[in-house]
């Protein structure tokens, strides 16, 4: 590996960030292929979000069927020759391509003319009064409680949101013995009658679905569905969640009953927003893309952006979930393992065909999961002016509207005029549902694009950039003319 | 309908001189490509200090530097000014001859700037690293909020009755009788008179007018932690220059120096250049080390105009009367305010009390470079 000022980056064929199910099938479809792969991720062993492993020393977590996965995953990570190198936080991207990591002893870079992009989404929280209280959490956030440390988040649970983690969240709380007061979905029964079709066509999918939704029943869950939470409230942590019913748009119906839960956990999200981190710093041609989780890359058949070299797959770059995470990561992997020269042009399509195939079967399902997660307009439409939107910078969306009413009509000038997204979560938290605020006046979401990606890609302690130096490695330019 | 005065440019040059010249009486148009001060006046390091400043400018910068601590009496709204004491470093022998000569010079053209040792130097900052061999301190220093600026100077042109086009990019320039004819996306906008400040972009600019004057384009760097508790109570450079650090009073800590990033006037500050990053972090903490501690967040570059003898071109266009340029100062946020203001007052026919920096010396051939120093 290369060291900052100590000679030049650990030279691959490609590099893969993200270890997930998108970027371990790319790496391992380039180093079936013959190629030098490096894949980096900053947690501690492969499997992403979904097949996240338990924490060492946990035994006697349910077996499930993701676990399962996972653990098959990481066997055939094991037995390639793919150098994977956990515990690294990516924080530069540059070059063609030059990708600087923290995580060991000192600050290590890696350079390849190839490099896949496959870091993940991250979770939406459409904001209400009361979100930031302790003991309301993220719904993704969530499953990383339950599946790496089998953590039950709190003793009365309400499950709020939107999306299939709903059920999956409830129905591990409840696997783990914890109590589920409530689950609270946005979308209408007629919502899930609707996307049933689509849903029925990968049967695997729909019965684990089925699996988890009859546990919720077993367990006399109270489910309601076409309700979200209008607010969080407690006195220094959460003590109850009202809820009220909402229209097929996801705005609250006027007038319409409010009733309060008690509850001391609430985990709530509205689905996933494909950051799209790697490929906005590198400047690849980008999309709107509401039903794939905002601004993605656009992306060839088999992963290319519009950058020679540059690939991306994996719901960081398009919600597609897990499923079509692996195949588009196999996809992706072969196609730099073709633009290398690895393999024929032939070659590859014989060995994506099956995955396309798979990527066809599953596209209807795929879509109907992802629409049930998009961003739903109206219901940002509806924050009350004094909740928080920015919870790194305490803003709310009545300062919000004050900086639109100002003048600010793009995403960077709000930025500017509010601080809006300078917090240490990087606008993650509040970006889209910003973009969604400023769109309401402009009137095109598509049109505002999203802020300017720079590295650090995560925050990063000064410390561990540094690493071991004295004053004279520091490689001072010429001094500035008197 | 002609203006007395179309301005091509907003950024605290172009806004300055719309704001004085219209305060002046004239009917001012600014045309801006995109929001005002989104390029360098917007993303700049906001220190506000004589120790990075040029010799020649010193005059200038002292007068800005009052303007900007009363930025509420002729600006009327915040860009969070803050005055505090500067300290330059010098860690080495090297470093400390070089301090002594620049502070030295400095001192001489006005800045208020002493020698004094590292001991004084940490009672004046504490936190502060040992090993300090001389500094140099100053009391006229300071910073701003430079992400504000957008903001403040939009309120107050709109209040001078100044004509702000916003999101309108300029493409073309005509001479005709009586003026000039600024071809914009939005049809041309009519001036008697015309002002180029354009930052980099002065050297496209002027070429509409068949002028050719070489800019150069700087890339610099910048990065912020998050907000950490008091580390640093003063700004912080380095003798020659290379580390400009402060902590805003919310907490977070800005770090630059002029490190350079990847990028040209087409397409931008493009790229971050890593190995910079970790190097201007480096000297940062080298100087402060508390700051360890602190996550950074953040980092970016913008575009700094550079002529090929680092000093100003501010004055009319030879050879096209009532054309003027208004660009390419060094330390251009802490002296712009002053010396734009000194332009308006130029074309309010009032006597500028210090002088401009024509252009003629810069020109290509043709013009003659004997004025070069
Ligand atoms: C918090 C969360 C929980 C989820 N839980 C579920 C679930 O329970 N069931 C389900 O079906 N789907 C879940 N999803 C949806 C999930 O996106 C997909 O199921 C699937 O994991 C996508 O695979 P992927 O490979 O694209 O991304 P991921 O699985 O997210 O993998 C991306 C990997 O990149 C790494 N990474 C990201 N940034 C960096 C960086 N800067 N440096 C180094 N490494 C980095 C991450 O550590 C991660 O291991 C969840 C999503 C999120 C955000
Ligand atoms: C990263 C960085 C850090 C710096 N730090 C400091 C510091 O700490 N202290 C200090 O004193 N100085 C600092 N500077 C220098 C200072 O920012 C600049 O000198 C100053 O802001 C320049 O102002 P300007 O108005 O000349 O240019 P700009 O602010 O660049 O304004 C030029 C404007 O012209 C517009 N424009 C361009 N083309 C067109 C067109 N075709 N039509 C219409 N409009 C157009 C642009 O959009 C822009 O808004 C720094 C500079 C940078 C880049």
């Amino acid at each position: 590996m290369g060291k900052v000022n100590k000679g030049a980056g650990a030279i691959a064929d490609v590099i893969v960030a993200g270890a997930g199910p998108a970027g371990t099938n790319a790496a391992l479809a380039a180093a079936a292929s013959g190629l030098d792969v490096v894949l980096l991720d900053e947690q501690d062993a492969a499997g992403g979000q979904v097949w996240r492993k338990p924490l060492d020393g946990l035994n006697g977590l349910p077996e499930t069927a993701e676990l399962k996965a996972g653990n098959a995953l990481r066997e055939r990570l094991i037995a390639s020759n793919v150098r994977f190198l956990p515990g690294r936080r990516i924080w530069s991207v540059s070059g063609q391509y030059r990708v600087d990591v923290i995580g060991a002893d000192n600050p290590e870079f890696f350079e390849a003319p190839h490099l896949i992009a496959a870091t993940g989404a991250h979770e939406r929280v459409v904001p209400f009064e009361g979100w930031t209280l302790p003991g309301v959490i993220g719904l993704a956030g969530a499953t990383t409680l339950i599946k790496s440390g089998g953590i039950v988040p709190g003793n009365r649970i309400v499950v709020a949101g939107s999306g299939p983690l709903l059920t999956a969240v409830a129905a591990g709380i409840l696997k783990l013995g914890g109590t589920v007061a409530a689950v609270v979905d946005i979308a209408p029964l007629g919502a899930w009658l609707k996307a049933l079709p689509a849903l029925a066509s990968v049967p695997s999918l729909l019965a684990q679905g089925a699996v988890w939704t009859l546990a919720i029943g077993r367990a006399r869950v109270p489910v309601y569905r076409g309700h979200a939470v209008v607010r969080a409230l407690g006195n220094g942590r959460l003590e109850q969640v009202v809820i009220g019913p909402v229209d097929a748009a996801g705005a609250p119906v006027a007038g319409s009953d409010a009733f309060t839960i008690d509850a001391d956990c609430l985990c709530v999200g509205n689905g996933l927003v494909a950051g799209s981190d790697i490929t906005r710093c590198l400047r690849a041609g980008h999309t709107y893309d509401r039903l794939r989780g905002g601004v993605v890359p656009v992306l060839d058949d088999a992963g290319r952006t519009s950058r020679a070299g540059l690939y991306a797959c994996g719901d960081g770059y398009g919600i597609r979930g897990a499923a079509m995470a692996e195949s588009a990561g196999v996809l992706a992997g072969l196609a730099a393992a073709c633009d290398a020269g690895a393999i024929s042009a032939e070659e590859m399509q014989r060995r994506a065909a099956p995955h396309r195939a798979t990527f066809a079967a599953r596209r209807r399902f795929s879509d109907a999961m992802a629409g049930m997660m998009a961003l739903r307009p109206e219901q940002v439409r509806a924050i009350a002016p004094e909740t928080v939107v920015c919870r790194c910078e305490d803003i709310t969306r009545g300062a919000i509207d004050a900086a639109i009413a100002a003048g600010a009509k793009d995403l960077n000038q709000l930025k500017h005029f509010t601080r809006c997204g300078m917090g240490p979560c990087q606008a993650r938290m509040c970006g889209d549902v910003v973009a969604e605020l400023l769109a309401i006046g402009t009137g095109d979401r598509a049109a505002l694009g999203a802020l300017t990606m720079r590295p650090p890609l995560r925050p990063v302690p000064l410390e561990a950039l540094l690493g071991d130096f004295s004053y004279s490695d520091i490689p001072i330019p010429e001094p500035a003319p008197l | 309908m002609s203006y007395d005065l179309v301005i091509v440019g907003g950024g605290v040059h172009g806004c300055t001189a719309a704001l004085f010249a219209a305060r002046g009486g004239m009917k001012v148009a600014l045309v801006e490509r995109g929001a005002l001060a989104r390029e360098a006046s917007g993303v700049n390091a906001g220190t506000l200090t004589m120790q990075m400043t040029r010799v020649a400018l010193i005059p200038y910068a002292l007068r800005a530097h009052a303007m900007w601590a009363n930025a509420r009496e002729w600006l009327g709204h915040d860009v969070g000014v803050v005055v505090c004491d500067g300290l330059s470093l010098a860690f080495t022998e090297q470093e400390a001859q070089l301090l002594s000569y620049r502070a030295g010079k400095r001192r001489e053209a006005g800045a208020p700037i002493d020698l004094i040792s590292g001991t004084e130097a940490k009672s004046i900052e504490p936190g502060l690293a040992d090993g300090v061999l001389l500094a140099g301190h100053c009391r006229v220093d300071g910073f701003a909020n430079a992400y504000l600026t957008g903001l403040a100077f939009q309120r107050a042109l709109r209040e001078a009755g100044v004509d702000v086009l916003e999101y309108t990019p300029a493409t073309g320039i005509e001479r005709e009788a009586g003026g000039f004819a600024v071809l914009t996306s939005a049809g041309p906008v009519r001036g008697k008179r015309l002002l180029l400040a354009g930052g980099v972009w002065i050297e496209p600019m002027l070429g509409w007018l068949g002028i050719r004057l070489p800019i150069k384009t700087l890339v610099n760097q910048l990065a912020v932690s998050e907000r950490v508790q008091p580390v640093m109570r003063t700004v912080v450079g380095i003798a020659n220059g290379l580390l400009s650090l402060k902590q805003y009073p919310h907490g977070t800590v800005v770090i630059g120096g002029g490190w350079q990033g990847i990028g040209d006037r087409e397409r931008g500050g493009v790229e971050l250049v890593p190995e910079r990053l970790i190097g201007n972090a480096r000297l940062a903490c080298h100087a402060i080390p508390a700051l360890r501690a602190a996550r950074m967040v953040r980092a970016w570059a913008g575009l700094e105009a550079e002529t090929a003898d680092a000093l100003p071109a501010v004055g009319p266009v030879p050879g096209i009367p009532d054309a003027y340029v208004c660009g390419s100062v060094h330390s251009g946020y802490t002296s712009g305010p002053y010396i734009a203001r000194l332009l308006a007052e130029h074309l309010l026919g009032k006597e500028p009390s210090l002088p401009l920096f024509p252009i003629d010396r810069l020109l290509a051939p043709a013009t003659g470079r004997e004025g070069l120093t």
